[in-house]
């Protein structure tokens, strides 16, 4: 399952990264050293086992739906790019 | 004070032998002295950590001082702290102040511990060497031509040089006790879910866990007491009883059975490594420890395992590095995907991309079954062969790295070659267990070896004692690098 330029390209698209055509080339590259690394995984019959996504086997809590957060827009504007009355400014999405 | 331990600093401050001021300004001259020839700092900011020492040296003649109470330590740039710059190492949050206080950081203001500054990483904690860190690599006290190990290098430094008496770290996959192992210091990794992740920047969140980093095993555990605890909003901290880390350490070690992996000491490591780790466990077998032979044989899995499921976590927590709410935000862009791909490919290094783009393409529509799930499945036999080695034996020790200290620019062209030197470290976090990095002596350049201990879960005062023991009987702890006295005392 070698990376293609083209894989690299849709990748950084999906992953929203620009990307040059120099650099996919370099990229491509390097991703190729590192999924024969990963390709090692293909070793082992992996069919009977359960997978597993967590150290621990716990169950996620739950608590009462109370507020807990203060109101913190202030605080967090106040190192946001760009804002005005309260809102965060990004281009214009909508014509 | 040069040397001082966190004990020794902690019982100083008790009898009234230094105020808290006189030892944080003791530490910022040394740092101001020497962390140009490291780096090992990212954020400083002396009025902060004076005031904070003589708000704590006024809760001690108040009579309301813990055992950290003024004592300075130096916190990894991945911790927010409120009203300090929280960088992560990455350009991508060069302008973040922090508007609140990690978990961690809120744990050490109420015991009384005052903040020396933010020390490098490698950017986002993705790295072996510090090199990834958009501030520049970290310089190893023992050869400033030398990487101080990643991604606590900066941490790390500090401590090995002086320049902290302790500091925190995290390790996804190695970045406390590598760094711990390369620079000669102690370093440990709790058992996941011990320390809350809320307000340490998320890396791979199934995967990052806090910790000490200090130059003794009682260090750590001092240290551990206050980081420990449940916190609410981190989903995977655990609810357990409140222990003390450092009640165990006077127990003798007879008849403590050692694990050996024979995985750990099989081709890879230098012949340098493996005579130090082998002279550690003679002086254990001095200590009446008994010696067994175990196996992980699925341990050369864990590298290949990890680069396909934390780059998949990497590459969901960092999709949140937008340009929009906070951090850095591309200059020129026509439209919000534009202003979204040119943030990200300037904001991002090298490396982080790059991990970025692997988590993308293993969790991409067809790829998902032949490279995360597959990964997840292994992951099990990884931690499984853990449950049975530890049928055999109560702790489980080897290297921490498979070398000592590389060369700053021998590894970084190579990325495959850079994440080998976590061979021995990321099986621990893939399986969620306790593990750490204790200095054991030296290769033939002078440059430090570490003795990986690897517990069960939940071990970690077992371990700390089995730390504080071998240090009682040999003082490769107490080495300190040769150059790191210039500053004024």
């Amino acid at each position: 399952m070698a990376l293609t330029l083209d894989d690299v390209k849709r990748v950084a698209h999906l992953a929203r990264i620009a990307i040059s055509d120099d650099e996919a080339q370099a990229t491509q590259t390097q991703l190729a050293g590192i999924f024969k690394l990963i390709g090692e995984m293909e070793a082992v019959d992996v069919s009977a086992i359960t997978p597993m996504s967590h150290a621990q086997d716990v169950v996620q809590r739950l608590r009462e739906d109370a507020v807990t957060e203060p109101n913190l827009r202030e605080q967090f504007q106040a190192i946001a790019p760009q804002v005005e009355s309260g809102l965060y400014l990004v281009p214009r999405v909508i014509e | 004070m040069l040397h001082a331990t966190l004990k020794q600093l902690s019982d100083g401050l008790a009898t009234g032998k230094f105020s808290s001021a006189e030892v944080t300004k003791y530490f910022i001259n040394r740092i101001n002295n020497l962390n140009n020839s490291l780096n090992s700092f990212i954020s400083l900011d002396a009025d902060k950590s004076l005031a904070q020492a003589r708000a704590a040296d006024a809760l001690r003649a108040a009579g309301k001082a813990q055992t950290l109470t003024g004592v300075p330590l130096a916190q990894k740039d991945i911790f927010c702290a409120q009203g300090w710059l929280t960088t992560c190492g990455s350009k991508m949050l060069s302008n973040f102040v922090s508007p609140y206080d990690a978990h961690v950081i809120e744990r050490f203001n109420a015991a009384g511990a005052v903040n020396l500054g933010k020390t490098n990483m490698d950017e986002f904690a993705m790295g072996s060497s510090n090199e990834t860190s958009f501030y520049g690599p970290v310089r190893n006290p023992w050869d400033r031509e030398r990487v101080p190990g990643g991604s606590s290098g900066g941490s790390a430094a500090a401590v090995a040089a002086r320049l902290a008496p302790a500091a925190t770290g995290t390790d996804t996959g190695g970045s406390i006790r590598q760094p711990a192992a390369l620079t000669g210091i102690c370093g440990l990794k709790p058992t996941y879910g011990l320390v809350s992740r809320y307000g340490m920047i998320a890396f791979a969140s199934s995967l990052d866990q806090g910790g000490p980093m200090a130059r003794t095993a009682e260090d750590l555990g001092l240290m551990l007491n206050v980081m420990a605890g449940f916190d609410a909003r981190d989903s995977t901290s655990l609810q357990r009883t409140p222990e003390d880390y450092g009640r165990n350490l006077a127990q003798p070690l007879a008849g403590l059975r050692i694990g050996l992996p024979k995985e750990f000491f099989a081709a890879g490591a230098s012949a340098d490594v493996i005579k130090a780790i082998e002279g550690a466990v003679a002086e254990y077998k001095k200590l009446g420890c008994e010696i067994v032979d175990v196996s992980l044989p699925n341990m050369a899995l864990s590298v290949p395992v990890y680069y396909v499921l934390a780059p998949a976590e990497a590459s969901s927590n960092l999709s949140r590095f937008d340009g929009v709410r906070y951090g850095y935000r591309a200059k020129d862009y026509g439209n919000l995907a534009e202003m979204y791909e040119k943030t990200r490919a300037e904001g991002f290094g090298a490396e982080v991309k790059r991990r970025i783009l692997i988590g993308a393409y293993v969790l991409s529509h067809g790829y998902y079954d032949a490279y995360y799930l597959r990964a997840q499945k292994l992951r099990r036999l990884i931690a499984q062969d853990f449950v049975e080695a530890f049928k055999q034996c109560d702790v489980i020790m080897g290297p921490t790295t498979p070398s000592t200290a590389f060369k700053i620019g021998e590894k970084s062209g190579d990325p495959v070659q850079m994440y080998l030197s976590d061979i021995y470290t990321i099986a621990v976090n893939l399986a969620g267990l306790p593990g750490m990095s204790i200095p054991c002596g030296f290769d033939s350049n002078g440059l430090p070896v570490g003795l990986q201990i690897i517990g069960d879960y939940f071990s970690e005062a077992r371990m700390l004692n089995v730390a504080h023991q071998y240090q009682l009987a040999t003082d490769w702890h107490t080495q300190a690098p040769k150059n790191i006295r210039e500053a004024a005392s």
